[in-house]
């Protein structure tokens, strides 16, 4: 029997007696983030690496049972030894390793290798068995570096100002919300931040990550005006009554699907701007090359076509369908 | 090359004309003459012929970017857009030339019809290899010849306007005809002589709202005009100074589309402006739309496509007389001088007068509305006796009074992504009906969905495919959905039997199983309506 398979309600390891980022209640739930395609509430009892309490906790509820490891850190589980090491994709994301009588596998959950200011960098992890995402896995997929990126959002954000427009642009409440406001140029204006962004702000403040100083949007307050300012709300927002109160607008989404024009021209916006917190097809190469495995085992996304890739390289590959959608998560 | 791109991207992230115009204009000012007149070239849509095989480009790009070809039909599948796959797949450049555009096309471009292949191919990679993303992509929409930017022809005029201090109406006149892009005309196109000035120009089209509820809501029928609503293209024939000009409702000059009318033009006394419908005609009734499609969609006219789709105009209103304008006379004023301003045009054959209809009630003309699909017409529009020809979408004096349009329930049975703006989004679907026991395929349709329900969709059909053959999927017969189209037609040719035209999706029926949907006697019984 493989150490970890897909059963009914998620990924399961027998050896260890207990699931990896169920999508229904379990009674061990083992999670490599707090995306919500990933930490689904309900489960009796959650583990996860240290960084990511404060996010679990918002996420979950103050009635969830959670755990967490410094990462690193072995902790014995029926069977297996289990530890949690940075995945870089947002705060206290993780992968979990699991090894069974000398045999290792790894579970990336969501990555990137690019850094980021607002988690700790992803670690490659020797292993036997690598069950990789694969959000981005077609080489069209390349991320330009995100000084790059962050200098042309401030540089839309100055010309918004000049021209009297506030800037709204829209993003993943957790992660790339944080990952933005750390890279922009707070000497531009004022940033805001939607409700639900400003409840993580102040998780990942209370976790020592550096943001610089926003406000919440608040109710709608006649009058007042929103020229030169910056609000980050999520892509729910758009089209929104909510909107109506920033006056004239400029709006841009940021999110690695920018990079497709078509995707950039689907929705009514100003502009796109290509900024992931998934790895792009090098990083997805590499990541894969650095963990040794001989096999590796493809999730969410483009799952065949890295598949068919992989094992032209001499690589066992197989496809692992799950229930993860990144597709919602960017 | 890189202002040009630039300017493309500038005109690609907006949406917003006054934006369109701003940029337009700032590359106009900033450019020489010679690359002027090539961007325009390009801007109002002339093309160039395709210079290369697609074919030969696909393997040139794969080779370059050391990807195999199931790959990059993977990509291609996921950009919906050969030139963009190209683009994005492609090692980053070496260098970034700043060689100017005139350059590019007419060294670069043009001669790469004649070279041999090895010519070609060293001369494109030479090319990729001096270019960022950005201009790759124009490169490449210039090589296959589908290079679009969302601006018309009155934007870049309206530009141009704004450059030399022209008015846009002469701008757009100057554009017309065949001109070369060389540098002597872009200085003509801008010149200040403007002795040309607002002899074409158009009036402002008066624009019908959509009927709401029924037509007892106007009051007294005796008030009102009735005439059938013809499905053509609203146009303006305009005589002025032994000129004629043919302009479309989206304000572009179309003179040279339609030689019937530019003909027409010449028996016209000096100061007219008719407002009328271009329509095919077979001598007695219209003829499809579908067939003015395929003479619009053709770049030169043969006498083949001129004898098969001629065109008449079916003329409703006369806006200038005699130099002056009369669009304050009242309704029977203008339709009695048109009227025998037709009568007098009758032997050319190329003008009609769109008659009104008499009707008694509302209940008679209710009844007449009926009559809409037999004789090849919309519906009604209605006028309101002795009212002025108004500017743009007035409500209260015009109505268009179009009959529903067809409709069946069916079944989502293949699916595959969109081109565009949809790409990488399950979009362009195919649908069934029952017909002994089976799911018969009758139609396609790529429009109609919210955004919102476009997603929707899209992750059911992930989760529910049954089998894939390259990018198509064939899924689980779910899904219901209400097909709303014009017009419907027996067809040996397609396999259920019917054609319809202009198929898009009504509404998501979520609450029908696909037991319910139609069959393929239903549509056979509309076919025969």
């Amino acid at each position: 029997m493989p150490l970890l398979q897909v059963d009914s309600d998620g990924l399961w390891c027998e050896a260890g007696g207990f699931h990896i980022d169920p999508w229904n209640p379990v009674p061990k739930a083992l999670l490599t983030h707090g995306h919500s395609d990933h930490a689904r509430p309900g489960s009796h009892a959650y583990l996860a690496g240290d960084p990511s309490r404060g996010v679990l906790r918002l996420r979950l509820g103050p009635e969830a049972h959670i755990e967490t490891l410094p990462y690193g850190a072995p902790l014995t589980l029926g069977a297996t030894r289990v530890s949690f090491h940075p995945a870089g994709h947002v705060l206290g994301s993780a992968q979990i390793r699991v090894e069974c009588r000398g045999e290792v596998w790894v579970v990336s959950g969501d990555y990137k290798l690019s850094p980021d200011p607002t988690c700790q960098p992803f670690e490659p992890v020797r292993c036997h068995t690598f069950i990789t995402e694969s959000t981005f896995g077609l080489p069209i997929y390349r991320w330009d570096p995100a000084p790059q990126v962050f200098d042309s959002i401030n540089a839309w954000w100055r010309s918004n100002r000049e021209q009297g427009l506030c800037s709204v642009l829209f993003a993943y409440p957790l992660g790339k919300s944080q990952r933005l406001l750390a890279g922009l140029d707070p000497a531009i204006g004022p940033l805001f931040c939607h409700g639900a962004m400003e409840k993580m702000n102040a998780v990942y403040r209370e976790a020592g990550v550096p943001l610089p100083e926003t406000a919440f949007t608040g109710e709608p307050v006649r009058g007042k005006s929103w020229s030169g300012a910056m609000v980050i709300a999520p892509p729910s927002a758009q089209g929104s009554s909510w909107m109506r109160r920033f006056g004239p607008v400029s709006t841009a989404m940021a999110s690695g699907w920018m990079r497709i024009r078509g995707r950039r021209r689907h929705r009514p916006m100003d502009r796109g701007f290509v900024l992931s917190d998934h790895a792009d097809w090098p990083e997805l190469q590499q990541a894969i090359h650095e963990t040794g495995a001989e096999t590796i085992l493809v999730t969410h996304g483009y799952r065949e076509p890295m598949v068919r890739w992989l094992t032209g390289l001499g690589k066992q590959a197989r496809s692992l369908e799950t229930r993860f959608d990144a597709e919602d998560a960017e | 090359m890189k202002a040009f791109a630039a300017l493309y991207t500038a005109l690609d992230e907006t949406t917003k004309t006054s934006v369109k115009v701003e940029a337009l204009a700032g590359y106009f000012r900033a450019v020489p003459p010679e690359d002027a007149v090539w961007a325009l070239h390009f801007l109002i849509g002339r093309r160039i012929k395709r210079l290369i095989e697609t074919r030969k480009l696909s393997d040139w790009a794969m080779a370059q970017a050391g990807v195999p070809e199931w790959i990059f039909a993977e990509c291609y599948a996921a950009v919906g857009d050969l030139a963009e796959t190209i683009a994005l797949l492609l090692p980053p450049p070496v260098t970034c030339s700043a060689r100017p555009l005139r350059e590019w096309v007419e060294e670069r471009l043009l001669p790469l019809r004649q070279w041999p292949d090895d010519k070609q191919r060293e001369s494109l990679l030479a090319a990729w290899n001096e270019m960022d993303e950005r201009q790759r992509f124009v490169w490449n929409k210039l090589i296959t010849g589908a290079f679009r930017v969302g601006v018309s022809q009155s934007l870049v005029a309206r530009a141009l306007a704004q450059v030399s201090g022209l008015s846009a109406e002469v701008i757009a006149h100057r554009l017309m005809g065949d001109w070369r892009p060389e540098a002597s005309f872009y200085a003509q196109l801008i010149a200040q002589d403007t002795g040309d000035a607002a002899v074409s120009q158009p009036y402002p089209f008066f624009l019908a709202h959509p009927m709401e509820g029924e037509p007892e809501g106007l009051g007294d029928p005796t008030q009102w005009v009735a005439e059938w609503k013809w499905d053509g293209i609203r146009c303006q024939v305009i005589r002025r100074q032994w000129q004629t000009f043919v302009w479309s409702r989206g304000e572009e000059l179309v003179t040279d589309r339609f030689p019937e009318l530019a003909s027409l033009g010449a028996f016209l006394p000096e100061g007219t402006a008719i407002d009328g419908e271009i329509l095919p005609w077979n001598g007695n009734a219209p003829l499809p739309f579908a067939l003015l499609q395929r003479r619009i969609g053709r770049k030169l006219l043969g006498p083949k496509i001129l004898a098969e789709v001629p065109v008449v105009l079916q003329s409703y209103d006369l806006l200038e007389w005699g130099g002056e304008d009369v669009r304050e006379w009242p309704l029977e004023k203008r339709r009695a001088q048109l009227a025998e301003l037709v009568t007098a045009l009758a032997p050319t054959g190329r003008i009609l007068l769109s008659e009104p209809v008499p009707f008694e009630s509302w209940e008679s003309l209710t009844e007449l509305r009926r009559q809409s699909r037999a004789r090849g017409v919309e519906g009604f529009m209605l006028k309101r006796a002795g009212s002025p020809y108004r500017v743009g979408r007035k409500r209260g004096d015009w109505w268009k009074w179009k009959i529903e349009p067809w409709s069946v329930d069916c079944v989502l049975t293949y699916a595959q992504p969109g081109h565009g703006r949809r790409a990488g989004l399950m979009t362009d679907y195919t649908f069934g009906v029952w017909s002994n026991g089976e799911l018969v395929t009758f139609a396609k349709a790529y429009s109609g969905l919210t955004n919102e329900e476009i997603a929707r969709v899209d992750a059911w059909i992930r989760r529910n495919t049954l089998e894939k053959f390259g990018p198509v999927r064939r899924v689980k017969p779910e899904l219901v959905f209400e097909l709303a189209f014009e017009g419907i037609q027996l067809s040996p040719r397609h396999k259920s039997g019917v054609a319809v035209r202009f198929p898009r999706i009504a509404r998501w029926r979520e609450d029908k199983p696909a037991s319910e949907a139609d069959t393929l006697d239903t549509l056979r019984a509309l076919s025969s309506n």
